[in-house]
Parts: structure tokens; C-alpha cells; sequence
């Protein structure tokens, strides 16, 4: 057996990182790959496509009904879909009370000590919420668990900005152990010069874009039927797509530790591609009357 | 009024007149308190069963807890160990209540050092703590190893101790060599027994994971002991005689034995004995690994299946005479040595005294509150002895800790009246002794305020406290008594048999009533 690949997917909040997801895993999982989807989001919508489900309960929830995580069996919290693929979702709690983060903690947690690793698993995914906002969300970059993180951006400026956060966070953690970014995954929102712009800004921060997904409407056709495009329609050219980034991501050997750029550098990228404009800092903090004054 | 020549404290003090008067006028003017029928009525109804039924029924809220949290635990683990300084990464006050804590039981100064995490550091983590932290302690305190564990605000935040100790070391704050084990100890999360594992297997880890090569089992002909949560520092000693008697080479990894009861000889000791760095590299090659409170170890004992590769024996805690039995055979055949003449001996005077004081023990009632394995221990023994075992709570048992109290108090007739209750508080525990009075109960110094409470409803109510357990802050010395072995086991019945006659002694003493038996020979 080879070693186990652990890897996470950052992103943007509402980039696909959890649809990417899903369709990459299904993909892994046709070619006879041994995958676990950790869902660490407390919306919980990680692994739905592969089990057909609206929202898997989550090793939160189940916890908050048993009274503590102590009270849970892994096979309470853990479901087998699509292609054999286990899924667990940490959840999380209600919006505006309690910690995600330690959510995310526990969770982890909770399956290492169960024994959800085993020995027989390919790949483990983390399907990460947006940004590395505190260090419940860094659990999975911790040492001894994601080796590989991935980052799904497109060509848009915040998606882009949080992408360069998210190598930030990396950065914290890499020096001290052995995770590293593994690739930009440009999910298409069709703008201008995407693959270039994308390109660029992997190179700048020394990584990959390792694919360029394009946009394609049979995602939403599978989507809506609770499934991958894999298993809604393997014939699919997005599916191959699917199929041309998981087989990018197994043979994948470049890790680095990336090199964050500063937001003036960024901006430049973007003012390149057009997606900024120059700003004119002789208009800054004037009100219209000092305007009119002044002409 | 307290005088010079005359000054008594709190108590007798408050009870002359001049004070109560002052005291009665306040609680009468300020206080708002109900009145005294409402306050009597009320005490009463908490003594029923209706009143039980409802506190069965709690479900969000501890009263009276019978568990400590995490970094407690893992705190008393680093002590053990060689010129290790024990560090909490957290807050303050935390580590201040686990330094009282220890301070109070053992009545000896306890060096625990925390980073002093602020509002700050929960906003931006607390890396820069852990920076200065160990830069600080390296070089204030003469130690030459850190254990660091952590307190609920690091863990809520999600710090990392790994990649923020790297850091430290990567950047300088401390020498790369400097030996910095750690443990993730979540004080929400179980309880100092959990605590003490954490740190443990933190430290086996640091030092073997990666230096397994040419090391495996049998190698030094030693043994290795775990002693989990152990307090009686007897309990240390007792098992280091023995197995010297039996001349097994052994190493105990983490052993606070002297640290605990340093002498007062005009030398301050922050340091004092404790298991060395080498010892712990070298405790791969040990036959096996016994563990003391095998409950409590589950991590410990995976990482020394896993990585050691030992087998380790399925073991209880050695107390009471079975388990000891069971404990020293199992040592003898892993070691190939006999067990010598003396223990066959001491085996014999502890059977003479269960003898001697078995008419007065047999059928007694007892509740016990404690740990995972010291409940189990003791139901063991009592019923070794003939009592009856009533309420077990153990507040930090799990739902496999029930299923093997069960199992044990089903192996006696004298367990035939025993109930387990798991997460179980001392609040329960008051339900229940008011309303199936036990003759006395087993545990640390909060049952007396069970017994005070009981004592209220009327002297023919009350039930007494027998303090062995952890903490024993109101009576000195005990942490240096003996539970486990045959010594222990000397050690328990002596004092369950002169508590049960103290006992008698105070319901015979009254002149020309009950004194027929207040009896000079018992």
C-alpha cells in the first residue's frame, strides 16, 4: 500500500471548493482510490453530492444529542457513498454562537482516536471553510495531518486575495512542519484571461495552477440531482475534466512552501490583468463641494 | 473581643455572644434571608427521594464535582520526571488553582510556570507567549526539560504546541537540543486522569518516536511502570520495594516520589528525583510495561503497543489481595524471578488481619467516590473483606468503566446492593446517601459535606467520611499512606476497621445508656 496522501482544499467562501471537491474525489474514487472526505464547515454541505443527501448529520450534532464526543462510535459519524468513498462532516454549531473552530478541533480529533485512518486509505480531503480565519481552521495543516493543500480560486479579485491569505496561513505552518502548497485549482467564473491571471499568480507565489476546470452546466445538472458529474454523467467532457485533475493531483510532486505576496504586488497583478483599476490618489478623502472648489 | 494573651481562632471566636450578636443583626438587616421554617422545609425536601428522582434528572449542570480538569493531571505527569520544569500554556489563574491544589494535599511548594495568556494572545494565539515562555523558562529555573500542556483558552483558539515549540526552537528563543515534550490537554475534554495519559504518552512520544532503531523488547531486562494519576506517594514506594524484593530491575516513568516530600534540612529543592531523560529513551527495550491504572492509560498504552511493540499485560490496579496477587504473578512470569519468601510472608500477616478485624467489617455499608481504577480497586477489596459496596460514583467513568464495576460488584454476594453511576456528582451522591443510608463513605475531603448535611437531618442519619482518595486537604499526611499492595492493603483496612470502631465509640459513650458497650477490648 502506498502512504497515505492527506490533503485540504481552501478557497473562498461560494468558489466550488466543496463541489471541486466531491467531483476530484468521485474521479479518485472511479480509478479504484481509497478516499475520506472530512467536511470541517459547519454548513455541512462537504460530502451531499457524493451521498445523495441534503446535509450528513454531522459528529457535532451527533455529539450535542449524546451529551459529549465521548459517547459517539465512528460508525455513528461516518457514511459510505459514491464510489465507496467514507464521508464525515464536523459541523458545527449555530450561527452566531459557540467556537467552529473547536468543532473542527474535536472532530479531528474524535476520528484519529476511533481509528478513521486506517490503513487502507489513499487519500484524505479536507474540505475546509473559506479562509484560515483562526486556528480551528488550521487543524488540518497541522503536523501529521494535511501534508498537501490545495487552493480553488478563480479569476476574481477577492477569491484571488483570499487565496494569497490562505498561502499566508500556510507559510505559519510550514516552517515548523511538513505541509505545503500544492497547487492553485482555477474553478472558471469565465472572466477574461482567467488560466493567465491564475497562472501568474501561482507562479508569483511559487506554486501550480495544476487545472484549469472550465465552467460547464452540467455541474448545476448534476448538482441539483444531488450528485458528481462523475456519477450523473461519466461521459460528460466536464467529468473528464474531473478525471484530468485527480490524475494531475496523484502524480503530483511539487510542495512548496509558498511566498505570500504583499497587497501592493497583488494589486499590481490584478491592475495587469485589468480586473483593477489604477486608483487616482489625488481624489482620496475629497467631498464633492472641496471638488467643485478646487475646479 | 479577641484579646492579646487570649487569641482564639474563627472557631470558638465567632460563638460568643458579642459576635453572634453582631452576625445575627447583619443577617437580619441585610441578608433577606427566608425564614427559618421556609430554610428547614427546603433542607428536608432535598433529603427525599422525590427530591433524588429530580437531581437524577439534571442534565446541564455539575454540583460538587468529583473530577478535576486535564492540565491538572498532566501537571503532576512532567513532576515526575528529572529536572523538568512543568509549563501551562494558558492562563494564569489556571495554573495558580493547580499549584494551590497540589500545595494543599501535599502541603509542599509546587513549581508549575504558566505563559500568562491575555485577551491579546486569545485574539492573535499564543505563539509569542510560548516564544518568551521558553526562552524565560530555560533560563531562569536550572531545568532540563519543559513539559508543556495546555489550558481551555489555547485550545479554544486552536494553538498548535508542535509548530509554535519548532518555531521557538527555530528561531531561537530556545536551544534546538532543549528537550520540550508537549500535550494537547483540553480541560473540557475528560479529567486530570485523562490529563496525566496525555502527558505521558507526550513525553514517550518525544523522546522514542523517532529513535526506535536498534531498540526492542527485552533488551535491558527491565520492566517499565505507569503510574497514571497516583497520589499516595506509598503507592510509589510500595511498588519499588516490592519489585526490589523480587529483584526486578525496573523503570518508573513518572515518579514524583521525592519531589513531594523533600526534607526540611535548609535546602530548597525545586527539583528532587523523578525519572531521567535517558531512562525514558532507554524504556523501549523493557520487557513490557505494567500500568498501574490501566482505566486511565488508554494512550499511553497505545503508543507503547504501537511503537515499543510491547504486549502489555491485561492487568487491574493492584489493590486489595487478588489484584496484588495477579499484578506480582504476572511480573514473575514476564520476568522469569520468583516471588521472594518476604512477599509470601507480608501476604500472610495482611490475610492474619483481615481475620482479626473481619467480624467487625463484615456487612458494613459503604459508598466510595474516586477515580476510573482506584472505585474499582477499592470495590474489589471491600468485598475481599465482606462489605458491602452500595454507591459507587465515579464522576470521570465511561460507559466501559460501568460495564466492569458492574461485572465486579456481580461477582460477589457482597456486591449484590452495589449500584455504579458514572458522571455521577456529588450532589447525586447526597441524594442517594439520604435516601439508602450507607454505614460510612469512601472518598476525598468533599464527602464532608455530605456528612455534614446528613449529620443535619439528625445524628442517626449521618454518614461518615473515610478520606482516602485525592485531595485530602483536611487531614495532613495521607498522601504519604499506601493504598496499593499488600502494605495498601494493611493500610485501608486499618483505617476502615478504626473508623467503623470510632464509630461504635461514639454511639456507646453515653453514661448508663449505651456504655454497656462502650467496651475497653473491641
Amino acid at each position: 500500500m502506498a502512504k497515505l496522501r492527506q490533503c485540504a482544499i481552501y478557497g473562498k467562501g461560494g468558489i466550488g471548493k466543496s463541489t471541486t471537491t466531491q467531483n476530484l474525489v468521485s474521479a479518485l474514487a472511479e480509478s479504484g482510490k481509497k478516499v475520506m472526505i472530512v467536511g470541517c464547515d459547519p454548513k455541512a454541505d462537504s460530502t451531499r453530492l457524493i451521498l445523495h443527501s441534503k446535509a450528513q448529520t454531522t459528529v457535532m450534532h451527533l455529539a450535542a444529542e449524546a451529551g459529549s464526543v465521548e459517547d459517539l462510535e465512528l460508525e455513528d459519524v461516518m457514511s459510505i457513498g459514491f464510489g465507496g468513498v467514507k464521508c464525515v462532516e464536523s459541523g458545527g454549531p449555530e450561527p452566531g454562537v459557540g467556537c467552529a473552530g473547536r468543532g473542527v478541533i474535536t472532530a479531528i480529533n474524535f476520528l484519529e482516536e476511533e481509528g478513521a485512518y486506517d490503513e487502507d486509505l489513499d487519500f484524505v480531503f479536507y474540505d475546509v471553510l473559506g479562509d484560515v480565519v483562526c486556528g480551528g481552521f488550521a487543524m488540518p495543516i497541522r503536523e501529521n495531518k494535511a501534508q498537501e493543500i490545495y487552493i480553488v480560486c478563480s479569476g476574481e479579485m477577492m477569491a484571488m486575495y483570499a487565496a494569497n491569505n490562505i498561502a499566508k496561513g500556510i507559510v505559519k505552518y510550514a516552517n515548523s512542519g511538513g505541509v505545503r502548497l500544492a497547487g492553485l485549482i482555477c474553478n472558471s467564473r469565465k472572466t477574461d484571461r482567467e488560466d493567465e491571471l491564475i497562472e501568474a499568480l501561482a507562479a508569483k507565489l511559487g506554486t501550480q495552477m495544476i487545472h484549469f476546470v472550465p465552467r460547464d452546466n452540467v455541474v448545476q445538472h448534476a448538482e441539483i440531482r444531488r450528485m458528481t458529474v462523475i456519477e450523473y454523467d461519466p461521459k460528460a467532457k466536464q467529468a473528464d475534466e474531473y478525471r484530468a485533475l485527480a490524475s494531475k493531483i496523484v502524480n503530483n510532486t511539487k510542495f512548496v512552501i509558498p511566498t505570500p505576496l504583499e497587497m501592493e504586488e497583488l494589486e499590481e497583478l490584478l491592475m495587469e490583468f485589468g480586473i483593477m483599476e489604477a486608483e487616482d490618489e489625488s481624489i482620496v478623502g475629497k467631498s464633492k463641494a472641496a471638488e467643485v472648489a478646487a475646479a | 473581643m479577641q484579646t492579646l494573651d487570649d487569641i482564639k481562632p474563627s472557631y470558638p471566636l465567632f460563638r460568643m455572644d458579642e459576635y453572634k450578636g453582631t452576625i445575627g443583626r447583619k443577617r437580619e438587616k441585610f441578608e433577606e434571608v427566608h425564614d427559618k421554617q421556609k430554610v428547614a422545609d427546603t433542607f428536608a425536601w432535598t433529603t427525599t427521594k422525590e427530591y433524588q428522582d429530580l437531581n437524577f434528572k439534571r442534565e446541564a449542570l455539575t454540583i460538587n464535582p468529583a473530577k478535576a480538569c486535564q492540565p491538572l493531571g498532566s501537571a503532576l505527569c512532567g513532576l515526575g520526571f528529572h529536572k523538568t520544569m512543568v509549563y501551562i500554556h494558558g492562563s494564569q489563574g489556571c495554573v495558580a488553582y493547580f499549584r494551590t491544589y497540589f500545595n494543599r494535599h501535599f502541603k509542599e511548594p509546587i513549581a508549575f510556570i504558566a505563559d500568562s495568556m491575555t485577551e491579546d494572545a486569545a485574539v492573535f494565539g499564543g505563539q509569542k507567549n510560548i516564544h518568551e515562555g521558553l526562552a524565560n523558562a530555560s533560563k531562569l529555573y536550572g531545568a532540563e526539560m519543559i513539559a508543556v500542556s495546555t489550558t481551555c483558552i489555547a485550545e479554544v483558539i486552536g494553538d498548535d504546541l508542535n509548530a509554535f515549540i519548532n518555531n521557538a526552537k527555530k528561531e531561537g528563543y530556545i536551544a534546538q537540543e532543549f528537550p520540550v515534550p508537549f500535550a494537547h490537554t483540553p480541560s473540557f475534554v475528560g479529567s486530570h486522569v485523562t490529563g496525566w495519559d496525555n502527558m505521558e504518552e507526550g513525553i514517550l512520544r518525544y523522546f522514542t518516536l523517532n529513535a526506535m532503531e536498534g531498540k526492542e523488547p527485552g533488551k535491558n531486562g527491565k520492566i517499565n511502570i505507569v503510574p497514571g494519576f497516583e497520589t499516595y506517594l506509598g503507592n510509589y514506594r510500595v511498588v519499588k520495594r516490592m519489585l526490589k524484593e523480587m529483584d526486578v530491575s525496573f523503570t518508573m516513568l513518572s515518579d514524583p516520589e521525592e519531589v513531594l516530600d523533600t526534607p526540611a534540612d535548609g535546602e530548597f529543592r525545586m527539583y528532587a528525583g523523578g525519572t531521567t531523560m535517558d531512562e525514558v529513551k532507554d524504556a523501549p527495550n523493557a520487557i513490557t510495561t505494567f500500568l498501574m491504572q490501566p482505566m486511565g492509560l488508554d494512550k499511553t498504552k497505545k503508543f507503547v503497543e504501537n511503537t515499543w511493540n510491547h504486549e502489555v499485560p491485561k492487568l487491574n490496579i493492584p489493590m486489595g489481595v487478588d489484584w496484588t496477587d495477579e499484578w506480582l504473578m504476572k511480573i514473575s512470569e514476564v520476568t522469569g524471578k520468583p516471588i521472594p519468601a518476604s512477599l509470601t510472608t507480608e501476604r500472610g500477616r495482611l490475610m492474619d488481619m483481615i481475620t482479626d478485624s473481619h467480624a467487625w467489617l463484615h456487612g458494613k455499608k459503604m459508598a466510595v467516590f474516586g477515580d476510573p481504577d482506584f472505585t474499582l480497586g477499592m470495590v474489589k477489596f471491600l468485598m475481599e473483606l465482606g462489605v458491602e459496596p452500595t454507591h459507587v460514583v465515579c464522576h470521570n467513568g465511561s460507559k466501559r468503566w460501568q460495564k466492569q464495576m458492574d461485572k465486579l460488584l456481580a461477582s460477589s454476594p457482597y456486591g449484590a446492593n452495589g449500584k455504579s453511576y458514572p458522571g455521577a456528582d456529588l450532589w447525586h451522591l447526597r441524594s442517594l446517601c439520604f435516601t439508602d443510608k450507607p454505614d460510612f463513605m469512601i472518598g476525598n475531603s468533599y464527602g464532608k459535606f455530605i456528612q455534614r448535611d446528613t449529620f443535619h437531618k439528625g445524628k442517626e442519619f449521618e454518614v461518615p467520611l473515610i478520606r482516602i482518595g485525592f485531595p485530602i486537604f483536611d487531614r495532613h499526611h495521607l498522601h504519604r499512606m499506601t493504598t496499593l499492595g499488600y502494605e495498601g492493603a494493611m493500610y485501608i483496612l486499618t483505617t476502615l476497621t478504626n473508623a467503623v470502631l470510632e464509630r461504635l465509640d461514639e454511639d456507646t459513650k453515653f453514661l448508663g445508656v449505651t456504655d454497656y458497650n462502650f467496651d475497653l477490648v473491641r
